[in-house]
Formats: structure tokens, C-alpha cells, sequence
């Protein structure tokens, strides 16, 4: 565990706090004003692989939607992250990030409720949500 | 009047369609048939009369120029519009071709309505090539006006006394209707304006003869005649065909005006010589002897007396058998250009004449010895033709219409007053029952004997004369002594027919039975009177024209009346029959129309007819000269100079001619009268010649054995071919075909089946678990393996620039 912690993800921490060469607190606002993109992207990609993990490891269906959303919030993060760093380079495009975003909303929204419903009609009929119990895809 | 003559075949025709077609539907009584018939054939019978009046003896008479419908618009129809078709001679072809391109454009270039007229005067282009516009329009003229007459007027006395003799038949309205169409088809041909038109009245009458002949179609022997009627006709419609198509290529045209008035320019074919001209008329001529019973296409006509006896008379003795001669005289130009084919005409008539009255003198049917006797005086008319005697032969047709129609009903009388009984050796004394008949039937006989002034005399003595006397040909003396034996045979079986049925002992009333029964149909009046034997005078719509044709008989031969008696000339004007048809005969010596009088019948120019105008003023030679150059022996020349004169000659040949027949009927006389005990006495010492003559000199076995059997055997042949070979071939090639497909399919069952089956089971044995496996059935797992899939991806595209990355974040050292 310490050697994963410090050997292995010791490089990826570093990268995310980054140590500043002005004062501080002008550092910290100029940070604010012009994030770095590789932190969001590294968050994103860890929001994406926990998503993913939770995805095929968890046998609770509400869970592995829950970990779905995840994944969605982990694209979403990176469209709004790459939105951002758009606007700074001064493309006009950058907006359309945040518009997949809203989207991306609202399909996941959407998705859970359809989600939701299929979870309760296969509750009603195979009184279970674990996952490993239910093979009917196989047919 | 004569605008009018396009009714005349019509009202037949509308009779016939009216009992034809209504009759069956609207059950006519068979007065109403009966006055439908008879009522459209007499109207048609006096139009023709007014026609042919206005025509040859009005004040403004257009006789001797013919009268084509088409002339002054009375009637015309463009039956085949030409333009498409182009009549070609290979011959002169390329010398011709450009006009023939020219005129084809042309004619392709009209507008639709005037296409019906023609741009290319018709035969103008003879020898090369010409449009052919064939129209439907009637020709009034010398010849037709005859023809038309005979089968209107002797038609009228045999529809009337069909009227009787069909009475109570089931079949009465298709009886007339036929004969309706009989008529119609025999006015076509004999009025028609060309040669296609004549082809269709040819054709038309072939079939009412078949129809008529099978009219009692339930009997095998009447539907076996009409066939032999038919077929035989066609070997000789094919002959008449060919020759059509050869006036056309040659002429152009199939006008009679436009052919014949081109063919009296072309070159005299003699003896053996076989030009254009001779094949044309060979072609016609057999034509003509399949339709008018010659040798030896003759067998057909006995056989048609399975019809009903008022046909007999019309169509098998009086009108549709002379059609023939009709055609012959018509196309006289054409025969008489060769030499050759006019002996061949004059050879096989006086041959069938002999043959045919050989055979008269034996039979016992009372209609065979009348249709051998057919057979016979057809043969002296194309003597006559032979000879070059056109205009006789045509009236030996007329008087022979007139006797010969008259024996035939006279004939159909006796069988309906004896009940149907057909056999000659089963009557005998009927001029007791049936005196009108008998004396009626006496006109008739002394008629065909040529006692004088009865009239076949006039003819027959006429047609002997000229066949002694002829210039045509050097057999005529040969011609003279066959139908001069003909003839004796001739008045020997009439009376031997008058005797037998007329005179001597009463036999029907010995031994009558029902076993030969011809023309059995029902007759349901006289019940009672049915069923005795004695025989009854027919009623009078029966006998009624049998008086008119005895007057015709009798007197009907005072038109062509032998100059023997006028002091040489033909006398009597246009009501001469010689003189009347003159302008229609072609003069091979002059190269005209027209012997007697100059006169011109075919729209010659006018200089020509100028020229002639002035021969006429000169007088005639003498002796002209023969018409073929050289002329042979001559009976009436050698006769000449030993008497010395011309009329003397002529006296002598009546005398003859009167001497043979007295011989004849004293013969019959002695023969069936005197001693009735001669006939079996000669007939056994005689046997071979009776046995030969008995059977019709087995014609008709050779002909099965010569054509029927052959054909018979042909066909079987070509069957066993058909059935070995042909079908052999199919199905060898069926049975091929099952033994291919039995091997592809043996092959396909067993080997790419085989394979397939192979693989398939291969990959259900060996693959199945592993496939079946990898279907968990559980999302997650799909999802993993999309996971992974992913992961792959990204690997192979990114996995080199990742290592990096992830080899600089350490080389940092941290």
C-alpha cells in the first residue's frame, strides 16, 4: 500500500498540486483565473475509471447506475474543462463544451428515469436488483 | 341497267344470310324459306336479264366493249390497295428497278384517301415490275352475260323445284342457305373483273360443293364424297393457283381487260414449244380439270351424286362443273398463244369424253349414268375448246345446262316418286305414274342424243364439226373420231336410261325392298302413300320447271344455229351466239379480238381499232391463213376435195353426226326394248371390256392404291419416323438429362452437403462450448469485455505516447 501510494501515484499527486513559483495568493488567483487543463483531465480520467469499476465490479443495479452517472460527470467535466481552456486560447468554439454538457444532462436524466424503470419492472418480476443474478441476456 | 349488276351476286348472298343465319333461331316455315330463296334468285334473275338486255340489245347497247364496274363508278372497291405490295420478273429486274423504286415512293408518299388510287397504270411496266391494286368490281360482257344467265335462270327452276323435292327435310333452311351461297360464290366467279375475284368464286363454290355434297352428313358415303369432292378439287385449285401468280409476275396485273390486253401482243408459242404463255395455261388447266371433272381428276364428280338431286343439277351438271370452261374461254388469249396446251385441252376432253360415256353405258344408279354422262359432255366442250372452238364450247355448256339440269331433276322426280329408290333395275314403265316427268325427260334425252332440232344437236353437231375442221391443231381428226364414238356411246346409255326407267316391264312392284335406300330423310307427309310401292307424279313446283327446262331444251339451240342451215353465215345478228361472243375471242392469225365481226372488247387505242375499221371494208380472204402456220392433216379439208365444196362437207358431217346417234338409241332400242335378253348375252361375251367398264376402269382402286396408299404410307412412315426418331431424340435426351441431374445431385448430396455438414459439425462439436461459454447472460460481463475492448483500443493507438507519458512523469523523480 505505501509503495503504491508513494511510488506509484506519488507522480500523479505531484501533478495535480503543483507548487507555485509566485506568492501564493496571486498564485492561487491566477491559478483561478487560468486552471491548469491536465488537472481536470487527470480528475476526469479518475472520475471515468471509477465510474467504470464501479460499473462491472458492484452487483447492486442502483449502485452501477449511480457509477454510470459517474462516467457521465466524468465527460461532462472534461467538455467543460476543455470549454474553459478554449476560451482562454480565444476559439470561438469553446462554448459548444458547455452546451454538450447541458446535453449530456439531460440525457443521463433522462437515461435514469428509463434506468429506474426497467430497474423496478425487472424488481416486480425477478424480485432481485442484484446483478449476477439476473442471465436472461444470454436468451 | 347494267349499273346495277353488283345486286345481282348480292341477293343471293342476303337470301342465304337470312335463311342461314335466322332460319334455325326463328324456326322459319319452309314457306317463308322457300320464298326467301326463291325470291332473291328470281329478282337476281331479272336483273341480270335487264343488265344483260341493256347491256348487249338496248338502242345504246355497250356491246362488243366490256363493262367493268370500275369504269363508270357503278361499283368499285379497292379490295388490295397496292403500294406495299411490288410484283417483280426476275428477269428484266435491274432494267427496271428505278421506275419500281419510284413508283413504290410514290405510291408510300399519297395521302391515306388517295391511296386507293392508282398512280402506276397497271401492267404499264409488264416484264418488270408494277404495283398490284386488285379491286372488287363486276365486268359485264359477252361470256359473263351467258354465264350469268345459265346460273340465274337454269338456278331459279332448280331452287323452285328443290322447294318440292326437299320438302319436309330437317334441313331445309341450311339446304338453301348453301345453295344461296352456292349462287353468290358462282356469280363472283363468273362476273368478277379479275382473276382474284374469279379465285374467290372458285373457292366459294368448292365449298358449297362440299358443303352440298355432305349435306346428309350422317352418312359415311356422303361425307366420304364431299371430302374426295374437296381434295381432289384442290390439286386443281393448286394449279389455278400457280397460274395466277404467274399472270400476275407476268402481266402485273390481275385485270382481264389489262392482261388479256397485253397478252394479245406476245409471241405465238407452237407445237412443243414451252414458253411463258403454255405454263400459264397448263397451270389453268389443271385448275380447270380438278373443278370440271377431267381426266384424271374426274372421280370426284360420280361421287358427288351423294348429294341431294336438285344439287346434282345445279352445282355437279348445270353451273359450278362448267366453271371450268368458263375459265378457259375466259383466258382464250392465253391458251390460244399455245399450240401445245390447246392439244392437250382437246386430247384429255375427247379422251374423257370417250372414258366417261364407256362407263355410262353400265352403271345401274340412274344419277351415276347422269354424272358420267356430266363427265362426258364436259369433255366434249373442251374438245371444243381444244379446236379453238371457244364460242361452242360455251354453247354446248348452255344447251347442256339446259338438257342436262332437266335429266337431273327429271331424275330427282323419279327417285322422289319411288321413294328414294335410286336403282335403275327397280323401275321401268313410269311413264304411266309420272307422265309430266316422262315427257319432259323425253326433251331432255333426244337433246343429249343430237337429234335434230332438239338442242344439244346443234351444239354437239357443232363441236364435231370443228373438230374435223380445226386449224388449231393436227390431231383434229382424231379428236372427230373419239368424240364421235363418245357420242354413239352417249345416246346408247341415255335410251338405255329412258328404257330402263321409262319403258318395258313394271319392276318396283316385285321384290321392293328398303335394302338400297338413298337419300333417306324424313318425310313425314303421305305416310300412307310412303309405304306402297307404286310410284306418284311429283307435285307442280316440281314439274313446273321441269317443263321450262324442256322448252329450254327443245328450243334452246336455235341460238347457235350451224351455218349448214343459213347458207355459211351466222345469222340472227347478236342473237347469234357465235357472233354474240365474237369480241371476246382472241385471233391467234390476226393477233386481234374478234373473228367474225372487227370488234374490239379489251380498250384497245384507238388507231388499232381505226386499222381494223378499215380491214373490215375489205373483203375477207377466203382462206385465211392457219393460225399456228402449218396445220396437219385436216378430216374436213381431205372431205372438201373430194365434194368439192365447203357446205357439202358440212352436210356430210351432220349426216354423221345425226347417223351416230340414231345408232346409238336403235341400239339402246334393240338392246333394252326388243330383246332385253341382249344386254347379259353381250355383257358376258364382252366380259373384260363390261368388267372394266362396270368398275370405272378401277380408277378409283388405282388412284387408293397409287396416291392413297402411298400417302398412307408416307405418313406412317413419317409417324414411325416422328415416333422412333423425333421422340426417341426428346426423350434420349430427357432420360440424358435425369442422368446428369442424378449425378449433380448425388454429387451435391454427398459431397458439398458433405462438406457443409462437416464444417457445420465441427464447429458445433468443437466451438459451440467455447462461443456458449463467452454468452454469460450477465450485462457485466459484456460491459467488461466492451471495457477491455476499449482498453485495447486505446492501447493500440495510444499505448506508445501513454508509455511516454508515463516514462517522463517518473524520469521527474518525484
Amino acid at each position: 500500500m505505501q509503495f503504491l501510494l508513494f511510488n506509484f501515484l506519488s507522480p500523479a499527486l505531484g501533478l495535480l498540486f503543483q507548487t507555485a513559483s509566485n506568492g501564493r495568493i496571486a498564485t492561487a488567483w491566477e491559478k483561478a483565473q487560468h486552471p491548469d487543463l491536465s488537472k481536470f483531465l487527470i480528475i476526469g480520467s479518475l472520475l471515468f475509471i471509477i465510474g467504470v469499476a464501479g460499473v462491472l465490479t458492484r452487483r447492486n443495479i442502483i449502485v452501477i447506475f449511480m457509477s454510470i452517472e459517474l462516467i457521465l460527470n466524468a465527460a461532462n467535466l472534461n467538455f467543460i474543462a476543455m470549454s474553459r481552456y478554449l476560451q482562454d486560447t480565444g476559439n470561438v468554439n469553446a462554448v459548444a463544451g458547455q452546451i454538450f454538457a447541458v446535453f449530456v444532462i439531460v440525457v443521463a436524466a433522462a437515461e435514469a428515469a428509463i434506468g429506474l424503470g426497467i430497474v423496478i419492472a425487472l424488481y416486480r418480476n425477478k424480485e432481485t436488483i442484484w446483478v449476477d443474478e439476473i442471465d436472461i441476456l444470454k436468451w | 341497267m347494267h349499273r346495277y349488276i353488283w345486286l345481282v351476286p348480292l341477293l343471293p348472298l342476303a337470301g342465304a344470310a337470312i335463311n342461314g343465319l335466322l332460319g334455325r333461331k326463328f324456326r322459319f316455315s319452309e314457306k317463308l324459306i322457300s320464298s326467301i330463296a326463291v325470291g332473291s334468285i328470281a329478282l337476281a334473275f331479272l336483273i341480270t336479264f335487264a343488265a344483260v338486255y341493256s347491256y348487249a340489245f338496248s338502242s345504246n347497247a355497250m356491246w362488243p366493249q366490256t363493262y367493268v364496274t370500275s369504269q363508270d363508278g357503278a361499283f368499285n372497291f379497292t379490295w388490295i390497295p397496292g403500294g406495299a405490295v411490288r410484283i417483280t420478273q426476275g428477269a428484266n429486274w435491274s432494267a427496271f428497278e428505278t421506275t419500281a423504286e419510284e413508283a413504290v415512293t410514290k405510291a408510300g408518299a399519297r395521302a391515306p384517301d388517295q391511296r386507293n388510287q392508282s398512280i402506276v397504270t397497271p401492267g404499264v411496266t409488264h416484264g418488270g415490275s408494277a404495283l398490284l391494286n386488285v379491286e372488287w368490281s363486276y365486268q359485264l360482257d359477252a361470256l359473263s352475260s351467258i354465264f350469268m344467265l345459265i346460273v340465274t335462270g337454269v338456278g331459279l327452276c332448280i331452287f323452285v323445284f328443290a322447294t318440292g323435292y326437299m320438302h319436309g327435310d330437317t334441313g331445309f333452311y341450311r339446304f338453301f342457305a348453301y345453295m344461296g351461297l352456292f349462287m353468290f360464290s358462282m356469280l363472283v366467279l363468273v362476273m368478277g373483273s379479275n382473276f382474284l375475284m374469279m379465285f374467290v368464286g372458285w373457292e366459294g363454290v368448292g365449298l358449297c360443293s362440299y358443303l352440298l355434297i355432305g349435306y346428309y352428313f350422317d352418312r359415311q358415303e356422303a361425307a366420304n364424297a364431299s371430302r374426295k369432292a374437296f381434295i381432289t378439287n384442290r390439286i386443281g385449285d393448286f394449279g389455278f393457283a400457280l397460274a395466277i401468280f404467274g399472270v400476275i409476275a407476268t402481266f402485273g396485273t390481275s385485270q382481264y381487260t389489262d392482261v388479256f390486253g397485253q397478252a394479245a401482243s406476245y409471241p405465238l408459242e407452237r407445237l412443243g414449244h414451252w414458253g411463258l404463255l403454255s405454263w400459264i395455261a397448263l397451270g389453268l388447266f389443271i385448275g380447270a380439270c380438278g373443278k370440271s371433272a377431267q381426266l384424271p381428276l374426274h372421280v370426284w364428280l360420280p361421287d358427288a351424286m351423294a348429294g341431294p338431286t336438285p344439287v346434282s343439277a345445279l352445282i355437279h351438271a348445270a353451273t359450278m362443273v362448267t366453271a371450268g370452261l368458263y375459265m378457259v374461254t375466259r383466258t382464250n388469249v392465253i391458251f390460244q398463244h399455245s399450240q401445245t396446251m390447246m392439244m392437250v385441252v382437246a386430247l384429255v376432253g375427247a379422251a374423257t369424253a370417250l372414258f366417261a360415256a364407256t362407263i355410262g353405258i353400265t352403271q345401274n344408279d340412274i344419277k351415276k349414268v347422269l354424272a358420267y354422262s356430266t363427265v362426258s359432255q364436259l369433255g366434249f366442250m373442251f374438245m371444243a375448246c381444244g379446236v379453238g372452238a371457244f364460242v361452242i364450247g360455251i354453247f354446248h355448256v348452255m344447251t347442256h345446262a339446259f338438257f342436262k339440269a332437266l335429266m337431273f331433276l327429271g331424275a330427282g322426280s323419279v327417285i322422289h316418286g319411288m321413294h328414294h329408290e335410286q336403282d335403275m333395275r327397280r323401275m321401268g314403265n313410269l311413264r304411266k305414274y309420272m307422265p309430266y316427268t316422262y315427257l319432259t325427260f323425253l326433251a331432255g334425252w333426244l337433246a343429249i342424243c343430237g337429234i335434230i332440232p332438239f338442242s344439244g344437236f346443234w351444239s354437239k353437231d357443232e363441236i364435231l364439226w370443228n373438230a374435223a375442221s380445226t386449224r388449231y391443231i393436227p390431231v383434229g381428226w382424231i379428236v372427230w373420231i373419239v368424240g364421235t364414238i363418245a357420242a354413239t356411246c352417249t345416246a346408247f346409255y341415255m335410251t338405255r336410261l329412258v328404257a330402263m326407267t321409262f319403258w318395258g316391264k313394271e319392276k318396283f312392284l316385285n321384290g321392293h325392298d328398303h335394302t338400297v335406300e338413298h337419300e333417306v330423310h324424313n318425310h313425314d307427309h303421305d305416310t300412307l302413300e310412303h309405304h306402297t310401292p307404286i310410284p306418284h307424279e311429283s307435285p307442280a313446283s316440281m314439274w313446273v320447271p321441269l317443263a321450262v327446262l324442256a322448252v329450254l331444251a327443245t328450243v334452246g339451240g336455235f341460238v347457235g344455229i350451224s351455218t349448214a342451215f343459213t347458207g355459211g353465215k351466222h345469222i340472227g345478228g347478236r342473237m347469234n351466239i357465235v357472233n354474240f361472243m365474237d369480241p371476246i375471242i382472241w385471233n391467234p392469225a390476226t393477233h386481234y379480238f374478234g373473228k367474225e365481226e372487227m370488234v374490239d372488247s379489251y380498250g384497245k387505242p384507238l388507231e388499232v381499232i381505226e386499222r381494223r375499221a378499215a380491214l373490215t371494208t375489205q373483203a375477207l380472204p377466203v382462206e385465211s391463213p392457219a393460225p399456228y402456220g402449218s396445220e396437219g392433216f385436216n378430216l374436213a379439208h381431205a372431205a372438201e376435195a373430194k365434194l368439192g365444196s365447203e357446205t357439202a362437207t358440212e352436210w356430210l358431217f351432220i349426216l354423221i353426226s345425226l347417223l351416230v346417234a340414231g345408232t346409238g338409241i336403235g341400239l339402246g332400242f334393240l338392246f333394252y326394248v326388243k330383246d332385253t335378253r341382249l344386254p347379259d348375252i353381250w355383257a358376258a361375251r364382252l366380259k373384260p371390256l363390261y368388267q372394266a367398264s362396270y368398275n370405272k376402269y378401277w380408277v378409283d382402286e388405282f388412284f387408293g392404291w397409287a396416291v392413297t396408299r402411298r400417302v398412307m404410307d408416307l405418313a406412317r412412315g413419317v409417324f414411325a419416323f416422328d415416333s422412333k426418331v423425333i421422340d426417341g431424340g426428346v426423350n434420349g435426351s430427357a432420360w440424358l438429362t435425369r442422368l446428369s441431374s442424378r449425378i449433380t445431385g448425388g454429387t451435391d448430396q454427398y459431397f458439398v452437403d458433405g462438406v457443409v455438414n462437416a464444417i457445420a459439425a465441427f464447429v458445433a462439436r468443437l466451438m459451440s462450448p467455447l462461443f456458449r461459454a463467452a454468452q454469460t447472460g450477465f450485462a457485466q460481463n459484456y460491459a467488461l469485455v466492451m471495457v477491455l475492448g476499449l482498453v485495447a483500443a486505446v492501447a493500440l493507438f495510444f499505448g506508445a505516447d501513454i508509455a511516454r507519458a508515463v516514462k517522463s512523469i517518473f524520469a521527474l523523480g518525484l
